[in-house]
């Protein structure tokens, strides 16, 4: 009898939990159906949002200037509610019952990771638009965020030569994507000669937020009479208490600046900035950046999203680059059939918002210019350092033993992961 | 060496502010004069070493201007001239750009003003209040170098100032940028006429940290004589590199007996600062456990939704802000009992809704909150948005108190503390004291016989349930101090929670303070060694072993109440 009621309860809670925006799923044969996976609920909702709106504006403006085609577009959006699993049910709900040609989603790497054996399995496209750890490439998926080569190796670099850092302390939560990119960065700071006691390594668990030991520990590591400083990999929510604890403990931007590369415009509009001011991030993109088609993609946004104050940020022009990218090769391929498509956007180019044309490359990565920028009050970017050239994004490392053998090439090689010195594909089993 | 940063009348103020927050409002509204005259003593501080001469000099006037415009390598330039101009203007000048508090407009002949806290604008070579249209005025773009850059130009300006912490800072400022030839002779010449002991003191080390680099021995000998009681890391930094290359072995001896002792000392501080960051976090454990050791421990009922009656408080906070924008050094006056009636009342709502059909029911009752608690997080993520909210710091809240160069309190972690303390005494005295309390105590340990002597059951159920969740909106408003308002605020303190309760014995709200203070110390001296991920891990084992061993926790409840 109890049992029978707990059940109940269970079953009731399960279908609260579960709870998915309804997808529309019109009728009409003559249209392109465009997936939206971005968690609508749960913890990965304060980023994740945004990109679904940024996807239903860039729908929206592509129907106004005539669809695709000769069809119009139409945004299917599912929530896969911040729970992994339910990312990989959701695609496969896209793919089988919704039909859609192409998939823009995603935000963690572990949901990437739960999508990618169904995307591979039922041959559809996903665009993946977030700064991620590198060490991948499946035939399926477009990376338009940056790998680490294009946002954390820059960084430092930066910090290298300009600010003459000598002693590092690498901080992040704890999870795969500040682990790969923290051992990545470690391998590449030995190789340029620094030594293992001028690394500090320090992983958090997710949300942390009593840091005081912590930032203690780094000023204390910071006082040895060298220059350092601190490339944070901590996610989203954790840094706020961190920032805030620097800045009571009275440790300045100018004593031991900090790297993020996870707080961008949108995280910075949900904090008091007052302790962030002159600590640094890396990204491809800010909002601050001055050219025409920058300044027009915001005040389409603003316009869309019904609010002057809104940002826009680092993953949202990557998918404005993807998707205009997707239309472009659909319009090239005339067809939106996955095969085609797949080989006609390679080479394809698009503009970015901050005044150059990103390519596609044979990887499924982009090309993308590395910005460096400071904090300021008013929660925006001042560029202190932006790369001359664009840069080709890497999908396997060349600092880490067993990827910097790697290489992908989906146009010659027709592999993600092809051994150059045992001149093998490793293919899908080793993703 | 005891370098107090603050004078001590200024921090006993702070105490008062906190004090404030725990008498009703009548008695706010007088606090809140008295602090906020506070609040213009210490601005009439900083202006005055603002001369209102008008006696503008052509050459200041355009370097002043030029400072607002251009390269950022150019301006750093232009600030190193209006330096060596000796005007008493300067110095202002070049704190506020360094401040970020420097506003120009965008044109010819810039008009170039520094904006105070409350958001008023004076002309920055005239020093008049400007009065009117302020939107043209942009912040004066700033990068680190320049900063930094900046910092070390305001020091040298800083070393004659009249308010001896200033000067200390600006001394101390010098030895971390290194002491050179032109610095040292500035030096010596104030170590002479320098009336205040601190910065007598720092002077001291800072001459002696340059003499150890002198080629004679006995001058040598003197400075790390002067220097072995020195906490500062850039006087460790440089005994070492004495102990470790100095030709002379005395001196090398000396040098490493030195360290020796500044180390013993640093970890005693260490020491000191880890009990500190224990009791900080026990404080936070406290306050968001409290309310629950009413709910959980007295009541009997699992609240899932405890977290987000947290929430609801922190949200309150950032309302109350946005509705009084200018007000944010008393807003958590007003945001404490405002959090806890709101934070009551959703209580209320929910015992009155839900809970009371479930009385009995321990697994009905956790998962029908488990329940409300997701679907108060939709609400918030749907009236608030699934953004983060920014809450402001107050500016008492912020900073900290120096107590030596390794030893520091900061001061919204001490504040909380306090606070904590202050919040489970109240409540204590609550349950002790006064009639409410006294019915609680009856309606749980044996409810039909309290019901039988005339004691409303129901009534004090909906209280108590609201007196709980009131609390745990007020942790929410300390909560919005130190982390994110947002919608998962609540998710992550909840197994936190249940954690002190469970180990401090339910029931017991002595038990609650014990737990809550010992987990905190437990995890603080375990993170050093084991990093904080496996430190939580370890805590959590070391719990369960204890209730293995102890199933009622710390203090068991005795007697009757304990049947079960």
């Amino acid at each position: 009898m109890k049992l029978k009621k707990i059940a109940k309860h269970v079953g009731a809670l399960g279908i609260a939990c579960g709870l998915t925006i309804a997808s529309f799923s019109a009728a009409a044969a003559d249209t392109i159906k465009v997936g939206v996976l971005h968690s609508l609920s749960g913890t990965m909702a304060i980023s994740e949002t945004t990109l679904k709106d940024t996807m239903l504006m860039l729908i929206e403006e592509q129907n106004k200037k005539g669809g695709l085609l000769g069809k119009k577009l139409e945004a299917v959006v599912v929530d896969p509610a911040s729970n992994w699993p339910l990312f990989a049910e959701k695609t496969r709900e896209l793919l089988t019952k919704d039909k859609v040609a192409a998939i823009f989603g995603c935000w963690t790497s572990v949901s990437r990771k739960s999508v990618l054996p169904v995307i591979e399995e039922l041959n559809g496209v996903l665009f993946y638009p977030v700064q991620y750890e590198g060490e991948e490439s499946s035939r399926n998926v477009f990376y338009t965020g940056a790998a680490p080569n294009q946002q954390a190796i820059p960084a430092v670099d930066y910090l290298m030569n300009e600010v003459k850092v000598k002693r590092w302390v690498l901080a992040g939560t704890d999870y795969v994507y500040p682990r790969t990119t923290n051992k990545i960065l470690e391998a590449y700071l030995k190789a340029k000669g620094v030594k293992q006691e001028d690394i500090m390594i320090n992983y958090t668990p997710f949300g942390h937020s009593d840091w005081q030991n912590i930032v203690s520990d780094i000023k204390r590591f910071g006082s040895a009479g060298k220059k350092t400083a601190v490339v944070s990999t901590i996610n989203g929510d954790a840094n706020v208490p961190f920032y805030r604890e620097l800045g009571n403990q009275k440790v300045t931007a100018e004593d031991i600046p900090v790297v993020a590369f996870s707080v961008g415009e949108e995280e910075l509009s949900g904090i008091d900035t007052k302790p962030l001011v002159g600590h640094l991030a890396a990204w491809n993109y800010f909002m601050s950046e001055e050219n025409a088609a920058n300044a027009a993609f915001i005040k389409q946004w603003k316009a869309f999203i019904k609010n002057p104050k809104r940002v826009t940020n680092d993953p949202m022009e990557a998918h404005y680059i993807g998707f205009n990218m997707w239309v472009k090769a659909v319009q090239k391929a005339g067809t939106t059939d996955t095969d085609k498509v797949v080989d006609a956007i390679i080479g394809i180019e698009a503009p970015n918002l901050t005044g150059g044309v990103s390519k596609m490359l044979p990887n499924h990565h982009i090309t993308k210019p590395v910005l460096i920028g400071e904090i300021q009050e008013d929660g925006q970017f001042l560029t202190v350092s932006k790369t001359d050239n664009l840069v080709p994004g890497d999908a396997w490392s060349d600092y880490l033993e067993g990827s910097k053998d790697l290489e992908s090439d989906w146009i010659k090689l027709k592999c993600g992961n092809y051994n150059t010195k045992t001149k093998k594909c490793l293919g899908a089993a080793a993703q | 060496m005891r370098n107090v940063l603050k004078p001590s009348g200024h921090w006993l103020l702070h105490v008062i502010v906190v004090l404030s927050f725990c008498f009703s409002a009548t008695v706010f509204s007088q606090e809140a004069e008295t602090s906020a005259e506070a609040g213009t003593t210490s601005a009439e501080t900083i202006s005055a070493n603002v001369s209102n001469e008008a006696n503008s000099q052509p050459e200041f006037d355009s370097l002043v201007k030029e400072l607002t415009q251009g390269s950022l390598p150019a301006r750093a330039q232009t600030a190193k001239k209006l330096a060596a101009l000796k005007d008493e203007r300067v110095a202002k000048i070049i704190g506020a750009l360094q401040q970020g508090t420097l506003y120009a407009t965008k044109d010819e002949n810039p008009l170039v003003a520094i904006a105070d806290e409350a958001g008023n604008y004076t002309n920055a070579i005239s020093g008049e209040k400007i009065i009117g249209d302020t939107e043209e005025l942009k912040r004066v773009p700033i990068n680190n170098s320049m900063r930094s850059q900046l910092r070390t130009l305001l020091a040298q300006l800083n070393l004659t100032h009249q308010d001896a912490t200033i000067r200390l800072d600006a001394v101390n400022r010098m030895i971390a940028d290194g002491i050179d030839e032109d610095s040292i002779s500035l030096l010596q010449e104030l170590q002479k006429s320098e009336a205040n002991d601190g910065v007598r003191k720092a002077i001291d080390s800072a001459v002696a940290l340059f003499n150890l680099h002198s080629n004679d021995q006995q001058l040598r000998l003197g400075a790390i004589e002067v220097l072995k009681d020195s906490l500062q890391q850039e006087v460790r930094t440089a005994l070492s590199e004495v102990a470790s290359n100095d030709t002379d072995e005395k001196v090398k001896i000396h040098a490493q007996l030195a360290i020796k002792a500044i180390d013993s000392s640093i970890a005693k501080y260490r020491f000191a600062e880890n009990i500190f960051f224990g009791l900080s976090l026990g404080s936070v454990l406290l306050l968001s456990a409290i309310g629950l050791s009413i709910t959980f421990g007295v009541m009997g009922v699992i609240n899932m939704a405890h977290g987000e009656l947290m929430m609801i408080g922190a949200y309150v906070t950032w309302v109350v802000q946005q509705v009084f924008p200018n007000q944010i050094a008393y807003s958590l006056a007003i945001a404490i009992p405002a959090a806890f009636i709101v934070a009551g009342l959703v209580g209320i709502a929910i015992e009155r809704g839900v809970i009371r059909f479930l009385y009995g029911r321990p697994l009905e009752t956790l998962l029908a909150t488990f329940g409300i608690s997701l679907i108060l997080q939709q609400a918030a993520r749907s009236i608030f948005s699934p953004l983060n909210r920014a809450v402001e710091l107050p500016v008492w809240m912020s900073g900290s108190l120096q107590i030596n160069p390794v030893f520091s309190i900061t001061y919204n972690r001490l504040y909380i503390l306090i606070f904590g303390l202050l919040v489970f005494f109240a409540l204590l005295v609550i349950l002790k004291k006064t009639t409410l309390g006294l019915k609680v105590r009856a309606v749980s340990q044996n409810r039909a016989m309290a019901r039988a002597v005339g004691v409303r059951a129901n009534w004090v159920d909906a209280m108590t349930f609201g007196l709980g969740s009131g609390i745990a909106g007020i942790a929410g408003v300390a909560l919005s101090q130190l982390t994110n308002v947002g919608p998962n605020l609540g998710q992550a303190y909840i197994i936190d929670s249940f954690m002190v309760v469970v180990f401090g014995g339910v029931g017991n709200l002595w038990g609650t303070l014990v737990g809550a203070m010992g987990l905190g110390i437990i995890n603080k001296f375990l993170e050093p060694y084991a990093g904080a991920v496996l430190a939580k891990v370890l805590v959590l084992v070391l719990l369960i072993l204890f209730i293995q061993k102890r199933p009622k926790g710390i203090f068991p409840q005795k007697g009757r109440a304990a049947a079960d």
